[in-house]
């Protein structure tokens, strides 16, 4: 193979990796504008790429279980909000039980039955394909990829530019502020997270009926993880946010086609670069104070 | 932020600030005990137990197999105890410490990661220390100690200089102590095991040698009882008196609830909040020695090793709501579901099954006093109580009890 097909590879590879984060990652960046540091983003993903694939297999088509992996991810959400933002039990122990839940429930229940693999169909746009390099990292994809490309400009328009939005970022900035000024803090909090359920589950979902086909134990392994690095990275910045989920998508796409091509480099290094970017970016921006402000704070009226 | 200004009063002497200090803690905390949340509590564990039940009844298995193999295999007999008490002591040791960490505030959820630093050290002083007798245990526990300590206080750190959220950095920290023990396994020169003839080498260390390992204390007819379980059963006791019973600890549980008043009286909560944060490392990584030291696993320094037992800890603490004295139970609860979890496998029924009752158990003992603490200072607020009956003699009752100690 030349080396421009190896780069068209690990770059295609790195597309289909990077879908996966940044569906989650749109969803989770609202989550956190809201001051929610969700954590059971890993178990909305983790459900909903189950979901889809038991869905799938019983009715047969692969879009119908893209849906419902979505339901599944807004009924994890749906729990988590009123668990942390009406119950008001903390939000880490919520997000921790939870993805001890789904891994656990996941694992029981792929182990008790069987599935038959299902695959959403894959868009080929002739002539465009061919382009060198990026033409098929670009051109050849399943659906739900171009999907995505709806998903960014509406969450970024729902956060920015509504008044919905608006409200979701003075909750995340300043709840006390937005409390007074008539803003129902608890319930925008919970709203934030059923939508990053949804892409959240739609992100997963894609995973199982869109790249792999079928479901195996805890089949996400932490990208849920990796979405919040993301997030983390990009400085609460949807535009960033992006850029960090394509840089761990090629990280990961590296580490695995980095061994086929005869070049050896440190694979622990490069399972941990999201992680430690984060960590990193975190280090060199803070001082900017760019993190909502009120994030992982608790909300009830009368407290300070 | 009355409260606080009571606290900023000077500090006159050690019975002045600390008495009113108490009454303070009182009213930010105001206790949610009671036969109500033991009654709520009993309820939601029902609920949790049904839901289990069903669940296996749903995918064809029968509750009453899997309830009796998961009792064999964890306290049947005195062979299945020492199975469950071995996973006791490293789940209390991490525990203890997330509840160190939880009353300060300063939310430590790394701990999965702490055990593997915790185990990683043990095994460089395990295995490049030459060291007779006790001593060469004692420097693996220590070197455990310190090591995954100060990795925790990075996270610390982090956040004085920096202000990184503790949260963020323990979480992504973790990731990272997993890499960085694979990278130690997978490197010859660092701890992966040496060449033993022709064969491929796998990514662990050598195991530990006989003088490195916590023994058994005594054997009574097969109950093997683990040094490790001794130490992790002391270190309870020890912090739970210290969170109780010193300035130290009255300081850090003040700290935890209001840091601004902890602050007016003259705490330093970054110094305070940043060592409970290293305690609480440390004791994971005291954790991860155990696992690597005690006939739990196979003395071997391996990626996979620290099985999950940081984040399990966590929730003995959440379920213990970070009473140490307390977790000692829980921890037992969690180990024997772990014990009875791997029998299970052996008839059939997947082990993950303990996950999903594990799960459900948390959410039942966490739930109800947060949800009763929650409708009473709601009703004390004056706004109306949603889902409860308002006219109940019982809550009423409680209430004006409460009243007249803040």
């Amino acid at each position: 193979m030349s080396a421009a097909d190896n780069i068209a590879t690990i770059l295609s590879s790195g597309a289909r990796l990077t879908v996966p984060l940044a569906f989650a990652a749109c969803g989770e960046y609202v989550a956190q504008r809201a001051g929610t540091l969700n954590i059971s983003v890993e178990a909305m993903m983790l459900g909903a790429a189950f979901g889809s694939i038991a869905v799938a297999s019983a009715t047969g088509s692969a879009t119908i279980g893209l849906a419902a992996g979505a339901l599944v991810g807004v009924a994890v959400a749906f729990v988590h909000g009123n668990l942390s933002h009406r119950v008001q039990i903390n939000t880490f122990v919520v997000g921790l039980v939870l993805n001890a839940l789904v891994l656990g429930l996941t694992s029981y229940l792929i182990t008790v039955s069987t599935f038959t693999g299902h695959q959403v169909w894959q868009v080929s746009v002739p002539v465009l394909r061919d382009i060198p390099i990026v033409g098929p990292m670009l051109f050849v994809q399943r659906w739900p990829v171009y999907l995505l490309l709806a998903v960014i400009p509406l969450t970024w328009w729902l956060v920015q530019r509504s008044r919905w939005g608006l409200e979701l970022r003075a909750v995340g900035e300043n709840p006390q502020a937005a409390d007074v000024s008539g803003i129902h803090v608890n319930r925008r909090r919970r709203q934030a997270l059923l939508w990053c359920g949804l892409l959240a589950g739609l992100g997963g979902a894609y995973l199982a009926v869109g790249e792999v086909g079928s479901f195996n134990q805890n089949m996400t392994a932490g990208r849920g993880y990796l979405v919040i690095a993301a997030v983390i990275f990009g400085a609460w910045r949807l535009g960033r946010t992006l850029v960090g989920c394509v840089v761990f998508g090629l990280a990961d796409a590296m580490r695995l086609a980095l061994p086929a091509l005869g070049v050896t480099m440190n694979s622990q290094l490069l399972i941990a670069a999201p992680y430690l970017l984060a960590l990193l970016a975190m280090l060199v921006f803070a001082t900017a104070h760019r993190e909502p402000r009120a994030l992982a704070q608790p909300f009830q009226r009368g407290t300070t | 932020m009355a409260a606080a200004t009571t606290v900023a009063a000077p500090p006159t002497g050690p019975s002045g600030p600390d008495a009113t200090g108490r009454r303070l803690l009182r009213r930010l905390n105001p206790g949610v005990g009671g036969w109500q949340v033991a009654a709520a509590t009993a309820a939601t564990v029902a609920v949790a137990l049904a839901l289990s039940a069903l669940l296996i009844s749903v995918t064809g298995g029968s509750p009453t197999a899997s309830a009796k193999a998961m009792y064999q295999g964890s306290m049947a007999s005195p062979a299945a105890w020492t199975t469950s008490l071995l996973y006791v002591a490293p789940l209390l040791l991490v525990a203890v410490g997330a509840c160190v960490s939880a009353r300060s505030g300063f939310f430590n959820i790394g701990q999965e990661g702490q055990v593997l630093i915790g185990a990683l050290f043990g095994a460089w002083a395990g295995l490049r220390l030459a060291l007779p007798g006790p001593l060469l245990v004692v420097s693996v526990l220590a070197a455990a100690a310190v090591g995954a300590g100060a990795w925790a206080g990075l996270s610390a750190l982090m956040y004085r200089f920096r202000g990184v959220n503790v949260v963020v950095s323990t979480m992504l920290m973790t990731f990272l102590a997993q890499q960085l023990v694979s990278f130690a396994v997978n490197t010859p020169w660092l701890l992966q095991e040496s060449r033993l003839g022709r064969g491929t080498l796998s990514p662990q260390s050598n195991p530990l040698p006989e003088g490195a390992r916590i023994s058994s204390l005594g054997e009574y007819p097969n109950l093997q009882i683990n040094g490790g379980l001794v130490l992790a059963i002391v270190v309870a006791v020890v912090f739970s008196l210290a969170l109780a019973r010193t300035r130290w600890g009255f300081r850090l549980t003040m700290t935890g609830l209001s840091p601004a008043a902890a602050r007016h009286a003259g705490v330093r909560v970054g110094a305070l909040g940043g060592m409970a944060l290293a305690i609480s490392g440390g004791l994971a990584g005291l954790a991860g020695a155990l696992l690597l030291a005690s006939p739990v696993g196979t003395n071997r320094l391996q990626p996979g090793m620290s099985l999950n037992i940081g984040w399990d800890g966590l929730l003995v603490a959440l379920v213990a709501r970070n009473n140490p004295l307390l977790a000692i139970p829980v921890a037992v609860l969690f180990g024997v579901l772990r014990a009875g979890g791997s029998f299970l496998a052996a008839t059939g029924v997947p082990p993950f099954l303990v996950d999903v009752v594990k799960a459900l158990l948390v959410l039942a003992f966490v739930a109800p006093p947060v949800v009763i603490g929650m409708l009473r200072k709601r009703r004390r607020a004056g706004e109306p109580a949603t889902t409860t009956p308002a006219t109940d003699p019982a809550v009423s009752k409680q209430d004006a009890m409460e009243g007249s100690l803040a």
